[in-house]
């Protein structure tokens, strides 16, 4: 059980403010663009950014090219973590299913440039979730 | 060492301002497995030897905040917060839930220990690169929910700081104190999030005598490992599974669905000061709540499949602004039928008065209902209290709460808790007040009597190792060991609520790797750790010692229920008195309540024997 070694990682910067933070596959994926070490690519079947621990350097420059600062460095083998959908049946959704939260379940969607209005830092989506939540009061909170 | 464990503890001294790891043998924590039973084992070896002279709120005292092997892994996240208890004299584990206690362990610590007391505010931090002591000078004084944003804050900037490159750095885990901590008010809670309290116990104020306004952990790495991750899995599975089929009520509702039934129909809710235990206030029903103030309906902390948390606002009205957890069923007792407050809105408003000042909401509301009926009987007046302290008027009641946590005129008599409190204003008006104080041990009852007969048994306060505390009473010297083992594997008791011991303990040993048996528990080793419990409490001091007759209920379980259909019971001193002597034949203690010599002998507490022996000769 790894919290910090999840592809899925949950901020709560406002309690009861929780924050699922992934990939959200953008049309254009700029993490794979910035890498100059050739260690991301696209999973031509699903869609996912897929790293290559052994190439990847650790630079960071696919965190900085991410519009929601989304992917992280491992926390002890140091190589830039993005959810890779588990090659399209995903750990999380079985979980969630197994658990009988229900909460999870997969869907099919074409690529659009909608996706990428999903990236953003959890910051802002706190903010936004936070005002819904909590109203004028929110603004105290953050 | 055991699985299950992170492997060490960080021990900081804030007298000398050193920071050190440091380790127990496997047999302590084998025999003691963590929180309530190691937080035992630890202040009796540090400060057994000379007990009754330790100052709860000076610096020789210590505060504990303990994890133990099944935390995170058994569904649930929980901390046990410990100490020698301002409220007892003796030792209670209190627990609270909340991501403290997994950002602990990923960081590599299985608690902290606390000694001395620092010369400014600090807080402690803990990461996966050991603790430091930092300044918190700038958040003394802070309510909950800005010292909340602003340790996340200055935390997550600093952490990012260090790890430039590393990626976005999420919120640490905080367990804190309020102003009532600060004030050192005997019944203030340490605080997680923005509701949740290890509330029994006071170590609220144990932490503000240290000028400790925080513990703040972050870690990076993995739980600890498990000696059986197959069999863990198919455990977890199960609980969720119990929680989930089983347990809707709690799931839908949280306890808080309570606040009209155990009034209604238990006969057992604390109403005006226990002066009542029954009401008929549908105003306080749980769709009261439900439909008109939550915001949210499941929230759970780290791995909890239960999600009995809801969170309410108030939009409207007097009490508009108001957030935090709706108050479960002790909070919707203490904070409503017990201040005369029936709607669920003053109940929702008073609950997060206490939350926001750090006050433990059934020792804090106990503490308001004292001070009320106080004024009802005309001992207490306008003038002395600055307010009329009407039943039912949460404005006055947050007044005053606020007033104690200062400790400003009346507020520096009650800062002291209902019993202490009793015994000064006896003393100043020559009238003995003490009837009207609701404790067992110094510790103010949870919200559930023992006269109706349908709640708590006639001695489970009277003769239980934490007095008042709801949450582990004693009522057979065996089952209830129960309790002490989810204090002490520090897991949430309404997640073993459903799926049983057995299954917990098969838990354990699937964690630890161990062999111990539920058998083996509630004989032997939950025994040591009340055993030492008891000690603590029977040698006491410096300001109380408890005497025989002080493991008994409250006086006011002695007067007839004036209302409702369990009118004219009462608790019957007969039969306390004779389930005293059988507790005390069952567990191994004497006829006046100490333990017997071969008993803590037989069990290898040669020790607590020996302190015992000033305790048998008095």
């Amino acid at each position: 059980m790894w919290p910090e070694a999840s592809r899925v990682r949950v901020f709560m910067l406002v309690p009861g403010v929780e924050i699922p933070h992934l990939c959200a596959q953008c049309d254009d994926y700029p993490c794979v663009k910035a890498c100059p070490a050739d260690a991301l690519s696209v999973d031509g079947r699903t869609g996912a950014v897929l790293v290559s621990k052994e190439k990847c350097t650790a630079c960071g420059l696919c965190i900085e090219a991410c519009p929601g600062k989304v992917p992280f460095l491992h926390p002890r083998d140091n190589y830039a973590v993005i959810c890779d959908l588990c090659g399209g049946d995903p750990e999380c959704v079985k979980e969630c299913v197994a658990a009988r939260f229900n909460a999870l379940w997969l869907v099919q969607e074409p690529m659009s440039v909608s996706r990428k209005l999903f990236a953003r830092p959890p910051e802002e989506f706190t903010e936004d979730v936070a005002t819904n939540l909590y109203g004028e009061k929110a603004e105290e909170l953050i | 060492m055991p699985y299950g464990y992170a492997g060490k503890f960080l021990d900081v001294d804030l007298s000398k301002g050193t920071v050190k790891d440091t380790t127990f043998p496997d047999s302590v924590l084998t025999d003691y497995v963590g929180g309530r039973g190691l937080a035992a084992r630890i202040l009796w070896d540090r400060l057994g030897g000379y007990w009754r002279s330790v100052n709860p709120l000076g610096p020789e005292n210590l505060l504990l905040a303990l994890t133990g092997p099944l935390t995170n892994w058994y569904p649930g996240t929980r901390v046990c917060v410990s100490g020698k208890s301002p409220q007892s004299n003796g030792i209670i584990g209190s627990t609270t839930s909340g991501e403290f206690s997994s950002e602990l362990r990923a960081a590599g610590y299985d608690g902290i220990i606390v000694s001395g007391k620092a010369e400014n505010p600090v807080y402690i931090l803990v990461t996966d690169e050991g603790g430091e002591i930092r300044d918190a000078k700038h958040l003394w004084g802070r309510k909950g929910k800005e010292t909340v944003r602003l340790i996340n804050k200055e935390v997550r900037a600093e952490l990012s700081g260090r790890h430039p490159g590393r990626g976005l750095v999420r919120e640490p885990g905080i367990l804190y104190i309020g102003p009532a901590g600060e004030g050192r008010v005997r019944v203030a809670a340490v605080m997680q999030k923005w509701s949740h309290a290890a509330g029994y116990g006071g170590y609220g104020a144990v932490m503000g005598s240290k000028n400790l306004k925080a513990l703040v952990a972050k870690g990076f790495g993995p739980q600890p490992q498990v000696a059986n991750i197959d069999e863990v899995k198919r455990l977890w599975a199960a609980v969720t599974y119990a929680m989930i089929n089983n347990a809707d009520r709690l799931r839908r509702w949280g306890t808080g669905y309570g606040g009209y039934e155990v009034g209604a129909r238990s006969s057992s809710e604390p109403v005006r000061n226990w002066q009542d235990e029954w009401h008929d206030e549908r105003g306080l029903g749980g769709p009261r709540f439900d439909f008109r103030y939550w915001i949210k309906r499941y929230w759970s902390d780290f791995g909890c499949p239960s999600a009995c948390m809801k969170v309410a606002m108030i939009r409207t009205g007097p009490f508009k602004g108001a957030i935090g957890d709706n108050p479960d069923y002790e909070l919707e007792a203490y904070e409503g039928p017990n201040l005369g407050i029936y709607d669920a809105g003053g109940c929702i408003y008073m609950s997060v008065v206490c939350d926001e000042l750090g006050l433990s909401g059934i020792n804090g509301g106990n503490l308001l209902a004292f001070a009320a009926e106080l004024y009802q009987r005309g001992i207490l007046t306008a003038d002395e209290l600055g307010m009329d302290l009407k039943w039912g008027d949460a404005k006055a009641f947050e007044a005053l709460a606020e007033k104690i946590c200062r400790r400003e005129g009346i507020g520096e008599v009650l800062a002291e808790g209902t019993y202490r409190a009793a015994l000064r204003l006896s003393r100043m008006k020559g009238l003995d007040v003490t009837p009207y104080a609701v404790h067992v041990k110094g510790v103010e009852v949870g919200a559930h009597g023992t006269r109706s007969g349908l709640d708590v048994g006639p001695a489970g306060y009277a003769v239980a190792v934490q007095g008042g505390d709801h949450t582990s009473t004693a009522y057979d010297a065996h089952d209830e060991m129960n309790m002490v083992f989810a204090d002490s594997a520090v897991i949430c008791s309404m997640n073993a609520w459903r799926p049983g011991y057995d299954l917990v303990f098969s838990f354990y040993r699937a964690v630890t790797g161990l062999e111990t048996t539920r058998e083996e528990w509630c004989k032997v080793l939950g025994h040591r750790i009340t055993h030492i419990q008891r000690a603590a409490l029977l040698l006491g001091g410096p300001d109380i010692v408890w005497q025989p007759k002080d493991d008994d209920n409250p006086p006011r379980f002695y007067e007839p229920l004036p209302s409702g259909p369990y009118a004219g019971k009462e608790t019957g001193r007969a039969t306390v008195e004779e389930l005293k002597k059988q507790y005390y034949n069952a567990i191994g203690w004497d006829e006046r309540g100490i333990p017997k010599s071969e008993v803590l002998r037989a069990l290898g507490l040669d020790d607590v024997d020996r302190a015992l022996e000033a305790v048998r000769q008095s």
